[in-house]
């Protein structure tokens, strides 16, 4: 199938890797030898990010959470589009992985109830509108590795039938300390900073080299 | 009482993660849901199980659960006047 992405645009991007945080490929934070848990909340301190609900998220929710706060800060501004057109589509190998077996510990005393609503990948994209306040179209798929052809072709499916005018799209892996995030914003209005939004280009950002 | 209430306050803010409150911050008939500390229906949940883990309490009637989560005073009146029954 042809893909139309030739007025679809990468308006910004954020990784999230190896204790090391990107904006627009440009390192903004790092703080390495500490553990995961740690590094994120170093992350979220750094940013200045006041959400106390963060601290109640699991580690998927945290990495794929503080992306997308970097990610659209100061390159998006509510209000730009309509709430309904605004969508989330995410991808990673290992699920739920990580919060499904920290969940399977505590159910052989009393099961936590703040584990258990984290069991789902998608719960990650529920955080992400919640804060964003957006509405829009949204999925989480479990691929092996990221697929930027299928990224590609399936946000720009739904810009191109007027589903959505905005998408915050990508790869948000974790499974104990082996994490990697990287988020796209894509547009369907060009910006300074805009690149085409073409596979090869999200191949480029993703850098599949680094994890 | 007061100590009760002030394990409780330590407690709640252990088991819900609220590391941005402090055991001084939650008044001890503040409410803990909505307007108070805005706790939600998961919070209410680990509630349930904080008063099994550290008090061996099981509320069996959930329809119980608005009156005895209402504050922390009410937290500590429902776990003493359950103690004070099994003693």
């Amino acid at each position: 199938m042809k893909v139309l992405s030739s007025n679809i645009y990468i308006t910004a991007s954020c990784s999230i890797n190896d204790h090391v945080v990107c904006k627009n490929e440009t390192q903004l934070f790092e703080n390495k030898g500490v553990s995961l848990a740690d590094f994120l909340l170093s992350v979220y301190h750094h940013f200045g990010i006041t959400y106390p609900k963060f601290y109640k998220m699991d580690n998927l929710s945290k990495l794929g959470w503080l992306a997308s706060e970097i990610l659209l800060k100061d390159s998006f501004h509510e209000g730009e589009y309509k709430p309904g057109s605004i969508g989330v589509v995410l991808a990673n190998a290992n699920s739920s992985l990580d919060t499904d077996m920290r969940y399977y510990e505590t159910v052989k005393d009393i099961p936590s109830p703040a584990l258990f609503v984290y069991t789902l990948p998608n719960i990650v994209i529920g955080e992400i509108c919640i804060r964003q306040h957006f509405e829009g179209e949204n999925a989480f798929f479990i691929f092996d590795e990221f697929d930027a052809g299928f990224i590609e072709q399936y946000v720009s499916g739904l810009i191109n039938n007027n589903i959505l005018q905005a998408c915050v799209c990508g790869w948000v892996e974790l499974l104990g300390e082996h994490y990697k995030t990287v988020l796209f914003l894509i547009e369907n209005a060009k910006k300074a900073e805009g690149i085409s939004f073409t596979k090869e280009n999200l191949i480029k950002i993703y850098k599949p080299e680094n994890g | 009482m007061d100590k009760l209430i002030s394990d409780l306050k330590i407690q709640i803010i252990e088991q819900l993660n609220l590391q941005e409150v402090k055991p001084e911050d939650i008044a001890d008939d503040q409410p803990l849901f909505v307007e108070g500390l805005g706790l939600d229906s998961i919070d209410a949940l680990e509630l349930i199980v904080l008063l099994q883990q550290h008090y061996k309490i099981k509320l069996s009637n959930a329809d119980e659960g608005p009156k005895v989560f209402r504050s922390v005073k009410t937290m500590a009146e429902y776990i003493t006047a359950h103690q004070s029954r099994n003693v």
